[in-house]
């Protein structure tokens, strides 16, 4: 049983704030595979196509029959604990910063024999085990050996949580609280425990259904924020810059136009002004204060969630430039995660295929609910993963482009096919 | 002696030498009409289909800094409805046709122009969606004589003192409720007494609800059918006497520009 996480002291404001020390990062080419798949949550290890092993660690030949021709595959992660031991020195300064550490050593049903970080709830060795991949602070995979069946609250396991964001008894900023998607965004996260929620809102006089509701929660607290304002982003990051452990930036506008259905270029500079321009503002203001908090305690600052779009990857000409300002958010988010990740900040990047809003009014369905997006958010922070594709449409075309991302331009272009 | 007889027997050098020593001695006061200019003024509001108005935007360019080490400058982007500005007739469909409707070709001398104050404040605090009346107009006209041909007609509210933007605003579920002028109001203003323009305190120069009202829109609709001018997002109109001020309203020279953010001024003398 893990012990439910109390709720954490108030920090003592004239203690300096310890800074972050990350684990050891560095990993081969071939090694990047396993942090690929863990970036979306899979564990995955190399199998020979020729003779079927299974292999860890990764190399660029099969151990078995030195085939060079290896397939990245989902694993179960089943497997026995043989043994386990309990650091209580380690000369890397992360470790040694939390000791005492578990590791243990499982023996996967599949073959391989793999070092894993330890899940409090697993018993004396020899136990049954089910490995998983996840990042680190270092933004690298690393396995996890969890209990066969974990308790209520084994997600409070101080080893997981430092691999995990997440949202209890942090404090959180929503950086729209006008639309439904950020309205379910806020529920999921005073549901998940979150400590504080502040929710932007731009141009107050614009009144909005729904933002009464949610601003009744205790949790909640409405904060002027105008993403194309950049004075409003610099104020506010000095009122609770230095407070936020979780930035959300869902703030997009979403116009349904290709170059030639709509004259002039207001709307796509609207669409670029909050969906790319927003976040290169916001990450300004709040990424330092944010970066400055990575091992600020058992609430420590943690994750910037980017509310992107299925359309980033691939032009959806219908909406041609909403798609083109996504494309360019999630360009600038890869730079966000490369500036965050050596401060230990996770960059969570959602591609949700079209959601059920007004502008999208005229898609058939099927179209992502608000409520299911905020779950996918709270999801993927609880689990630590980078890359989030929430919804069937997202998911098949995700699969699509990866399969050949020049046919899938293709399709888009006759319509989505 | 009337001042139209005196500015007559006068020579034009005595009459901008004295005008110069009043506003010197302040016998005549400069009173700023203008909001400033802010990224947190709200702008106008249209349905969010269609094309929008760009709100005032600021950037600094350097600040004594690495990307200018002596200098300070910003940039900055708005509409041409932004903030305190000015409408020109071709702002609207029925002036489009009209000979120097933009900004650019209107005469200067429109630009300073005598303005008239119709008090409206008790009737626009106790109902934020009130019609400028023809009643008010002659109510006005009763007191301070009979608006002259050329001059502003402003529509004193003090809709200005709302300096929270959602008091400003004033949205509710059936959209925006701020005072403005009637139909017949306008005609009356346009036909009757040859205005030069309509100015007023709100965000624009019709109601909140003048959408609803026939013509829609109908100070813009007829105002500027008739070559007439708008001002709007006026303040300190609580500072101006009833009659007599001069106001000062030259909007930026803006090639076939339907309007610019402005600076107001008003001249007013001591004994008005």
């Amino acid at each position: 049983m893990t012990m439910p996480m109390m709720h954490p002291k108030r920090k003592n404001p004239v203690l300096r704030t310890q800074q972050m020390n990350l684990p050891p990062g560095a990993r081969g080419r071939v090694a990047l595979g396993i942090t690929t798949a863990a970036a979306e949550g899979r564990f995955e290890l190399q199998t020979c196509a020729d003779c079927g092993a299974v292999q860890y660690p990764p190399r660029e030949t099969c151990h078995k029959c030195l085939s060079p021709r290896l397939n990245w595959r989902e694993q179960g992660g089943e497997g026995l604990l043989l043994g386990s031991t309990t650091l209580h020195h380690s000369n890397d300064l992360f470790f040694r910063e939390r000791l005492p550490w578990q590791l243990g050593l499982v023996h996967l049903d599949a073959g391989p024999t793999v070092m894993v970080h330890l899940h409090g709830e697993v018993g004396a060795a020899p136990a049954r085990v089910r490995v998983g991949a996840r990042l680190d602070r270092a933004g690298q995979a690393v396995l996890i050996g969890f209990p066969n069946e974990g308790s209520a609250h084994m997600a409070d396991d101080k080893m997981l949580r430092e691999m995990t964001s997440d949202p209890k008894f942090r404090k959180v900023l929503v950086t729209d609280g006008k639309t439904e998607v950020g309205q379910a965004i806020v529920r999921a996260l005073v549901k998940a425990g979150a400590d504080i929620v502040w929710v932007g809102h731009a141009e107050p006089w614009k009144k909005m259904g729904g933002l009464d509701d949610i601003s009744a929660l205790p949790q909640v607290t409405l904060v002027p924020l105008d993403l194309t304002n950049g004075r409003s982003v610099t104020e506010l990051a000095g009122a609770i810059g230095g407070k936020v452990d979780i930035v959300i930036n869902n703030a997009e506008v979403h116009r349904n136009f290709g170059i030639a259905s709509r004259r002039g270029t207001d709307v796509a500079k609207a669409e670029m002004d909050i969906n790319y321009f927003g976040l290169l503002r916001l990450a300004q203001e709040f990424g330092p204060a944010l970066k400055g908090r990575s091992a600020d305690g058992a609430t420590n600052a943690t994750a910037w969630v980017n509310l992107l779009s299925i359309y980033a990857l691939s032009n959806f000409p219908p909406h041609g430039t909403f798609s083109a300002s996504k494309a360019a958010a999630h360009s600038l988010a890869q730079c966000l995660r490369a500036e965050m990740r050596p401060a230990g900040i996770r960059v969570i990047n959602l591609f949700p295929g079209p959601i059920d809003d007004e502008w999208n009014q005229q898609m058939p369905p099927p179209k992502l609910a608000p409520a299911t997006l905020a779950s996918a958010i709270v999801k993927a922070l609880r689990d630590g993963v980078e890359d989030i594709y929430p919804g069937d449409v997202a998911e098949e075309w995700l699969e699509r482009w990866r399969d050949n991302p020049k046919v899938l331009e293709r399709e888009l272009a006759h319509g989505g096919g | 002696m009337t001042p139209t007889t005196n500015s007559e027997l006068m020579s034009t050098a005595a009459i901008l030498g004295g005008l110069v020593q009043a506003l010197a001695s302040n016998r005549i006061r400069v009173i700023d009409l203008t909001q400033t200019l802010t990224p947190e003024f709200p702008q106008i509001a249209l349905p969010p289909e269609m094309g929008q108005c760009w709100p005032f935007r600021i950037e600094e360019v350097s600040k004594y800094d690495e990307r200018g080490p002596s200098w300070y400058w910003n940039n900055f982007s708005c509409g041409e409805h932004t903030g305190t500005h000015f409408d020109a007739p071709i702002h609207w469909i029925s002036g489009r046709n009209l000979a120097n409707n933009s900004v650019d070709t209107i005469p200067v001398q429109h630009f300073v122009a005598p303005a008239c104050v119709i008090d409206c404040t008790s009737e626009a605090s106790a109902n934020p969606d009130y019609l400028l009346t023809i009643a008010d107009i002659e109510r006005h006209e009763a007191n301070h004589g009979r608006i002259p041909k050329g001059a502003w007609a402003l529509m004193r509210t003090d809709w200005s003192k709302r300096h929270d933007p959602e008091a400003y605003q004033n949205f509710d579920e059936t959209g925006q409720h701020t005072p403005g002028p009637g139909t017949e109001a306008v005609r009356f203003l346009v036909e009757q007494r040859e205005v030069l323009g309509f100015g007023s305190e709100a965000i624009g120069t019709d109601a909140g609800q003048g959408y609803h009202l026939r013509p829609p829109y109908p100070c813009h609709y007829s105002m500027h059918g008739a070559g007439g001018y708008g001002l709007q997002c006026l303040t300190n109109l609580d500072l101006l006497p009833p009659t007599g001020a001069v106001l000062i309203c030259p909007p930026l020279k803006i090639e076939k520009g339907s309007g610019s953010p402005l600076r107001v001024l008003a001249l007013v003398g001591q004994d008005t």
